[in-house]
């Protein structure tokens, strides 16, 4: 009992109140750079880091709780760390290590808001985060969410100057506080006429169905909102990238995640029972918003926006998974349920590496080249190979490539589905697997994506003569990318011992009360008693001596010599890198066989243009079919309502006067 | 384990590695044959890849490393890839590393690397190989998935020896769902091979090439390991073919006879002779798509493997 008895809960506290501190500290001298990127960012990732091997510890052991007597009169905090807690704290501090470090480098001074500032916003956004994953009643709940909203907001609006990067601030606040009522009215119907808002009271109380379908779907409406769930997505492309790169790796990479983690308590926790027809909802929204990122991440030409629709995708896996696991708990098929719960939670872990380590290799090329547009980046791989590579690494997990770790998650996802038609119900067990071809479908395209970012920015010819002056990263800034690919190669090569944590979790939860999936430690088998298997190591170590022996048998049988000369140009003799396919050439299959997905424009130009210019815009459907109607129908209710100002003072006094009469009359 | 095992293993690696360009060879010659051709030696493909490992390596100017790791993880990912599949026997040591998903993935590695590789030297032929064959393959890998999918129902289990085995066992009938995965196969094998209808292996016609525009910029040894994995490539696909739909003739159970496993080479060579024979038959009697179609193709066969899992769903058959 020496490990077991250490408490985790208070360090936890101590780490996030640490946090906070550094944040503070960075007030000391806003506008100097050296305090902030020298010592509170590294301190920072220090915190960071000390958070996840607490969380790690943390994972088996038994739940802690404790009231802390801070807030409002008889209204304490309650906080609470339990499995589930721990591995989205793991999360947090895991690929915070990597962001914090690369920020340290990253964040000059002159750029938008002072140093200090941004250390202020984004560590308080960090332990608002944490604080989120441990508030163990409704209003710590509620208070630290929107903390989080608010502080990510001042990080997005860091170039509060541009008008562009103002509106899609506001767009964001806009829909987080739409989730957030949602979220609220939720805790509401949970609380289930006790009027008690802690968590152990919404536990105990028993809702009707009715009630608990309303708060279901109140709180998927909510988180979905944060999570950028279709249609309520808009926000995320325009946010994500106008933030400062580290700022969209941790939203992307760990915030997201704090949307995934709030539904995953309230549906299994704090409901306890989802009925099995639940899960219909987010399987339908995750396979339709995973199909819709990632077509329109194929489509985009800014390497942000790009990575931005990419986690859109990824949230839509991530919630199908979520309603594949209602579908079977529901039906009472556990083990296919806790094998879906764990490809959940591990997808979400491997996509906060992936995608921090994507949008932190993003933020070296805008340092370095100050473009975001792809069409005029290119040939990097010369100029920053580590960035190149350590990106590279990115880009094939998140493509779902073996050995790495995005397909261990899309793996056991792909597995859950196998399950899918022994669902006892009709129509839904033939429907329902189907969703494996539209995960299929995603996970592809995916790849193409992959090869056109990794593409277009690093290989081939630089589009533009100022490409040329590129620097590398610098040496900050390659540590914390070289975390984060580390965690996205040690991910994918373990699988089962992080698969035996995680597995923790759904026993703690009641979903299930043995170990899902059976392994020894290097060979996976998703559900015992199905032959399938998959050994990573294995995988890796065969690949590479094939081709070890290979390189090896070449040069000893035949030789190694290397001529150079220049690309063969069919005679043309003028190659040039605008020859070279672009971003949007690259997006044209995508943009001829998705059209329907589209709102897109175009100009041509005729024959006859003196300066012939093409241009093609494309837009989200959502907009026109569904945010500028509602725009529209809110304005003119408005508009009704404004009748009643007449600005008369005699009127208002009468509106005074009937509101007395009818009090009145209902009191006596 | 059984050192039987350890030796089909092994022999099946071997057998891979030194029958995938004579079975391009022999496509050629019964193509030729059908289309009233002569046709070069069987062997020709052998000398073409001696030849090249002869050959100095030209390189690009602005070719970056990747350029140069690419052919060799293309390579070694055929060979695992061969290494995995049950064409000689079924209880293979190695299988257990990857299932039929991670076959899938270990094609996907090496089509997006080929591709990036395609992309390094910046040309307009090679961007544009690249992108037609990420365009194929977005489209190629969920219906093979789906076709692998359908089968793994049908055994509960995504290990191919394991389906391999359970389809063999199966009482022998015309199953709907496997007859119209089967067709799937077959577009999803044409297209990921780069023949007709959807590329053409024997033209460098600039327009219309996919694979061939990606290898423009390789040569030498590069180029024959890119080659050789292409070769290895169809082999692997046809073997995927029989371990699914002719799952008959590979050495099964956990002690199999010496004598089925010596047996399983022949019957391996019949199975791909015939193979062989019809893939040129269909490659003289179709013609050749245009690029733009060729989505449509491949959206019949992921279709026809969806449906065949509706099909399976249905009818339990």
């Amino acid at each position: 009992m020496t490990v077991a008895s250490i408490e985790a809960l208070p360090v936890c506290l101590a780490l996030l109140a640490a946090w906070g501190l550094i944040g503070l500290a960075g007030l000391a001298r806003p506008s100097g750079l050296a305090l902030v990127s020298r010592v509170l960012f590294p301190l920072g990732a220090l915190c960071g880091l000390a958070l996840a091997v607490v969380a790690v510890a943390s994972i088996a052991q038994p739940t802690e709780q404790q009231v802390l007597l801070i807030g409002l009169p008889d209204l304490p905090l309650h906080v609470r760390r339990d499995a589930l807690t721990s591995v989205f704290l793991f999360l947090l501090g895991a690929a915070s290590v990597g962001i914090s470090i690369f920020s340290a480098g990253y964040f000059r001074a002159g750029e938008g808001a002072a140093p200090g500032l941004l250390c202020l916003q984004y560590h308080l956004f960090l332990a608002s985060m944490g604080f989120v994953l441990l508030a163990d009643d409704a209003y710590g709940f509620m208070v630290s969410w929107e903390t989080m909203a608010l502080a990510s907001y001042f990080l997005v609006t860091t170039q509060h100057r541009i008008p562009d990067i103002r509106r899609a601030g506001f767009l964001y606040l806009l829909i987080a506080h739409m989730g957030a009522i949602a979220i609220l009215l939720s805790f509401g119907v949970m609380q289930g006429g006790s009027w008690q808002f802690t968590f152990d009271a919404m536990r105990a109380a028993t809702l009707s169905p009715a009630w608990a379908a309303v708060a279901f779907l109140l709180a998927l409406f909510g988180f979905g909102a944060k999570a950028g769930l279709v249609p309520l997505h808009v926000w995320l492309p325009e946010a994500h990238p106008a933030a400062p790169s580290p700022v969209s790796a941790l939203m992307s990479g760990v915030m997201l995640k704090t949307a995934l983690y709030g539904t995953l308590r309230i549906t299994f926790d704090l409901l306890g029972h989802p009925a099995w027809w639940w899960g219909l909802v987010p399987v339908a929204l995750g396979l339709f918003t995973a199909v819709y990122g990632v077509v329109f991440a194929a489509a985009q030409t800014d390497m942000k926006r790009l990575l931005a629709f990419s986690s859109i995708e990824n949230i839509g896996i991530l919630f199908t998974g979520v309603g594949l696991t209602i579908v079977f708990l529901g039906v009472g098929m556990h083990a296919p349920a806790a094998l879906a719960f764990i490809a959940v939670l591990y997808h979400a872990i491997n996509h906060a590496f992936m995608k921090s380590l994507l949008f932190l290799g993003t933020g070296s090329v805008l340092h370095a080249t100050g473009e975001r547009n792809l069409g005029k980046l290119g040939g990097l791989i010369h100029r920053m190979p580590w960035v190149a590579w350590l990106t590279l690494i990115g880009a094939l997990a998140i493509a779902g490539l073996p050995p790495l770790n995005g397909f261990v998650s899309e793996w056991l996802l792909l597995q859950a589905f196998l399950s899918a038609h022994e669902v006892p119900k009709s129509f839904v067990n033939m429907l329902l697997p189907l969703g494996a071809a539209i995960i299929a479908l995603a996970a592809a395209l995916a790849g193409y994506v992959m090869v056109k970012f990794f593409g277009v920015i690093f290989l081939g010819q630089p589009r533009e003569a100022s490409l040329s002056q590129a620097h590398d990263a610098g040496w900050m800034e390659r540590i914390g990318l070289a975390w984060l690919a580390a965690g996205c190669v040690a991910l994918g090569l373990m699988p089962t011992q992080v698969i035996a944590l995680l597995s923790l979790i759904p026993k703690q939860l009641g979903i299930i009360d043995a170990m899902p999936v059976s392994s020894t430690w290097w060979h996976l088998v998703p559900v015992a008693g199905r032959q399938a298997a998959y050994a990573p190591l294995v995988f890796l170590l065969a690949m590479a001596s094939t081709v070890a022996l290979t390189v090896l048998l070449v040069s000893v049988f035949y030789h190694r010599r290397i001529r150079r000369s220049a690309p063969w140009d069919c005679g043309f003799g003028r190659l040039d890198a605008r020859m070279q396919d672009t971003a949007e050439g690259f997006g044209q299959p995508i943009r001829h066989i998705f059209l329907p997905f589209f709102d897109m424009q175009r100009e041509l130009p005729t024959p006859f243009d003196r300066a012939p210019h093409y241009r093609v815009s494309i837009g989200d459907r959502f907009w026109r079919l569904l945010y500028l109607p509602l725009a529209k129908l809110v304005q003119r209710i408005a508009e009704a309502v404004a009748w009643l100002q007449q600005g008369r003072i005699s009127t208002y006094l009468l509106y005074s006067f009937v509101t007395l009469l009818v009090l009145l009359g209902l009191v006596l | 384990m059984n050192p039987l095992h350890w030796l089909t293993q092994f022999l099946q690696v071997l057998a891979a590695l030194a029958a995938a360009p004579l079975f391009v060879g022999w496509i050629n010659q019964c193509r030729a044959w059908l289309q009233n051709k002569s046709a070069p030696s069987m062997l020709q493909p052998y000398r073409g890849l001696r030849k090249l490992f002869y050959k100095d390596a030209v390189l690009a100017t602005h070719a970056s490393q990747l350029f140069r790791i690419a052919p060799y993880i293309v390579f070694g990912a055929m060979v695992s890839a061969a290494a995995v599949i049950p064409s000689l026997g079924t209880r293979l040591p190695f299988s257990d590393a990857a299932d039929a998903i991670a076959l899938v993935g270990l094609f996907a590695v090496a089509r997006v690397f080929i591709s990036l590789a395609a992309m390094d030297v910046g040309t307009a032929f090679g961007t544009l190989g690249a992108r037609r064959e990420m365009l194929v393959g977005f489209l190629a890998e969920p219906a093979l998935l789906m076709v692998i999918f359908v089968a793994s129902l049908i055994s509960a289990s995504t290990a191919l020896p394991a389906i391999s085995e359970g389809l063999a066992t199966r009482t022998l009938a015309l199953y709907p769902s496997l007859a119209f995965t089967g067709v799937a196969f077959v577009l999803v094998l044409l297209a990921e091979n780069a023949r007709i209808p959807v590329d053409n292996p024997a033209t460098h016609l600039e327009l219309t090439m996919i694979h061939e525009a990606m290898l423009l910029e390789y040569s030498a040894r590069h180029l024959a390991l890119m080659e050789w994995a292409a070769a290895l490539k169809l082999f692997n696909y046809a073997c995927i073919g029989f371990a699914l739909f002719l799952p008959w003739g590979a050495a099964t159970g956990a002690a199999p006879n010496p004598v089925v496993v010596l047996a399983s080479v022949p019957i391996l060579a019949i199975k791909l002779a015939s193979a062989g024979a019809v893939l040129a038959l269909i490659e003289t009697i179709s013609a050749k798509l245009r690029v733009f179609r060729a989505p449509e193709f491949l959206a019949t066969a992921f279709l026809l493997a969806v449906l065949g899992l509706l099909v399976h769903l249905l009818l339990g058959a």
